[in-house]
């Protein structure tokens, strides 16, 4: 009888605490899986999970990108490896710029040579993604304007007189912005307001963002290659560390039993 | 010694033997008795106690990580920032070694500042313990000075100008600050040179200094005992074997509990490496993914997290002398804690309402001043605030010889309060 009532007794606080301990590290885990990333400008909605998209956007870039910048810390093999390109593809699609699928995504113009055509020297990609944020790249490729001050003709929203011409004219088009003057007097300030199409590209502007977004996310990815595999694993640890937990915590409880 | 000759006499099993062959030729087993077995620590240990043990696993993995780290890096200026992204593309598990290297850094503050709360909490650093605190605050100091030339290391943006304006504040002191500059950098701006001397520093120097002062820090706490919750010597009050009466032995009855905190620090400390190793760029700052540029000063320069309190606190002066002065004053009040603090009641738990009140101010004060420090020094507002939570930091030290004489205190009980949970 005495037995029984022990044994519908209620979880003892200290376990109820270890469980909500345990709680509230998967919901940090997955809190701040969220939270990782910028946001700046427009949602870029960079999923590197999909790997049609990386593949596009691997496309992109070499053929858009790699004219002035490398990755030179990406190896043309793990690309192929991670977003499930065969060798063969790899060599003839991708590899323009190189004779062995192990070399890294360099490129053949010197930064003295383009700093002396651009004033800047094109920054390598490899980690543009960490430093800058998706969104922030998804805004700028998508921000560039008419701008007969500038040498390129165009100027971008995101990097005020940015060296970058518009690389991408052909497929967006060109576009004007529209600015608003905003407050009265001494504080009146120019505010974006919307961009104006000028004249078409070959995409429409829905799959020129997809084009974007595509190449933004492939960006994403090369920043931190291992970042599925990373949270591939962690799920494990996590699991593992819950049932040792368990088992510490059993530990702890029988060791403790004669403390009065 | 004797004990043992005793217990080989009786003939035991070959370990046996062989420990009594070590022992008489090296305290092992004593050692094992002093500092585990028979090393007495308060039974009513609560959460903030475990901040210690974790200090020294976050130690553990520091050193050994740093040794994989320093396999594959390279300490060059042309050359560190590519290594650290060969470490983390080429080298097996290169990355996960690197990111437990960078968490661990920011968890070796989080629960090094936890632990120092812990002392000012429950008086752990009162009479007689002043030098388990004073050689705790050299730990803190050398940690600080590990931390930040360990961020010089990977050579980014952000290394380099933290470097920069964190090197300059020298040139603040009286005399000979441009010289002494000079020196610490080896060069007339922060360079290779300097960057080869920060990792000698930062994988050598600093970390036998801080492994040498973490085992007097040990020591120190084993000389005097570990103090609780409610602030009482369990020495005082012993049974007929000398046991204290309120102690339970450290192993097996702290290591079993210890362990349980080590796995739930371990996976909140899992939980950022796998799933946000950057910590939304307060662990990993996202200017620091481009490689150091000494032509291109960064808009917005801020130091790491863990120094932003002290940065705020060196920013709120316009003179930059005096904003120094200032700062290296905020660490060096630490070290005098127990003569600032009159009080003779030990926990916070008997303390009157005054200390509760300043150690509430305190800690908010350093929050806010960690948060100011973070952000941008524009904005006038923040300039104001960052002053006025300063004057509040140093007000808490200041003044406590005073609110502490007079402070009403509750009746300290004989033995510690505890309640078996089961």
């Amino acid at each position: 009888m005495v037995k029984s009532k022990v044994m519908t007794t209620s979880i003892p606080p200290c376990q109820r605490l270890l469980q909500v301990a345990m709680l509230a590290v998967l919901a940090l885990a997955s809190g701040l899986a969220a939270a990782s990333g910028g946001a700046r400008g427009e949602h870029a909605g960079a999923d590197i999970r999909d790997v049609a998209s990386l593949q596009r956007g691997a496309r992109n870039f070499v053929s858009y990108c790699m004219g002035c910048h490398s990755a030179q810390y990406v190896r043309y093999n793990r690309l192929g490896q991670d977003l499930q390109i065969p060798e063969d593809q790899l060599v003839r699609d991708l590899m323009f710029a190189a004779q062995k699928p192990q070399e890294t995504m360099t490129i053949a113009m010197r930064p003295d040579d383009a700093q002396r055509w651009f004033g800047v020297a094109p920054p390598d990609l490899s980690l543009i993604a960490r430093n800058r944020g998706a969104d922030y790249l998804y805004s700028f490729l998508r921000g560039f304007y008419l701008d007969p001050a500038r040498p390129t003709g165009v100027n971008n929203l995101m990097l005020a007189n940015a060296a970058m011409p518009h690389v991408l004219w052909e497929l967006q088009g060109t576009q004007e912005a529209v600015f608003e003057e905003k407050g009265t007097g001494e504080a009146v300030q120019k505010v974006f307001k919307e961009f104006r199409q000028v004249t078409p590209g070959k995409l429409s502007p829905g799959e020129f963002d997809g084009f974007v977004r595509d190449t933004v996310n492939f960006l994403v990815y090369v920043s931190e290659p291992m970042q599925l595999e990373r949270q591939r694993l962690g799920v494990w640890v996590l699991a593992f560390l819950f049932v040792f937990g368990i088992l510490a915590y059993l530990l702890k409880r029988e060791i403790w039993k004669d403390v009065k | 010694m004797s004990a043992a000759r005793s217990r080989a006499a009786v003939g035991q099993g070959r370990f046996a033997r062989f420990i009594d062959w070590v022992d008489e030729r090296f305290p092992l087993t004593a050692m094992i008795k002093e500092h585990a077995t028979e090393y007495y620590a308060a039974k009513n240990f609560n959460a903030w106690y475990v901040f210690g043990v974790l200090a020294m696993v976050v130690l553990v993995i520091q050193l050994v990580t740093g040794i994989f780290l320093t396999m594959n890096y390279k300490p060059s200026a042309t050359e560190a920032f590519a290594s650290v992204e060969y470490i983390m593309r080429d080298v097996q598990w290169g990355w996960l070694i690197r990111y437990m290297h960078s968490t661990g850094a920011s968890a070796f503050f989080i629960v090094v500042y936890l632990h120092m709360f812990r002392a000012l909490l429950y008086g752990s650093y009162k009479n007689p313990r002043e030098l388990l605190w004073i050689i705790g605050m050299v730990i803190y100091l050398a940690l600080m000075a590990e931390a930040f030339m360990g961020y010089l290391l990977p050579w980014g943006q952000m290394s380099y100008w933290g470097a920069q304006v964190i090197v300059s504040l020298f040139g603040a002191v009286p005399g000979f600050g441009a010289e002494l500059v000079e020196w610490i950098r080896g060069d007339y701006f922060i360079s290779d040179i300097t960057l080869n001397r920060f990792f000698a520093l930062h994988v050598a120097a600093v970390p036998l200094a801080l492994i040498l002062l973490v085992v007097m820090h040990i020591l120190a706490l084993h000389e005097t005992g570990s103090l609780n919750p409610d602030g009482i010597e369990i020495k005082e009050r012993k049974d007929a074997r000398g046991i204290p009466l309120d102690g339970v032995a450290f192993h097996p009855y702290y290591t079993a509990k210890d362990l349980v905190a080590i796995v739930i620090f371990l996976a909140l400390f899992a939980a950022v490496i796998f799933f946000a190793p950057e910590m939304g760029g307060y662990f990993l700052e996202h200017a620091n993914f481009e490689p150091a540029n000494m032509l291109k000063t960064p808009e917005h320069i801020a130091p790491v997290w863990y120094f932003t309190p002290f940065y705020a606190i060196l920013r709120s002066v316009p003179s930059k002398g005096w904003g120094a002065f200032l700062m290296l004053m905020a660490i060096v009040l630490l070290f005098f804690l127990p003569w600032l603090d009159r009080c003779r009641v030990k926990s916070i738990r008997y303390r009157g309402t005054t200390y509760k009140l300043a150690l509430g101010m305190f800690v908010i004060s350093f929050v806010a001043l960690g948060y100011l420090g973070l952000q941008p020094a524009t904005e006038k507002v923040y300039v104001y605030a960052a002053r006025m939570f300063a004057s509040l930091y140093f007000l808490f030290f200041l003044l406590m010889p005073f609110y502490t004489r007079a402070e009403k205190t509750r009746a300290v009980p004989e033995r510690v309060v505890y309640t078996a949970s089961h």
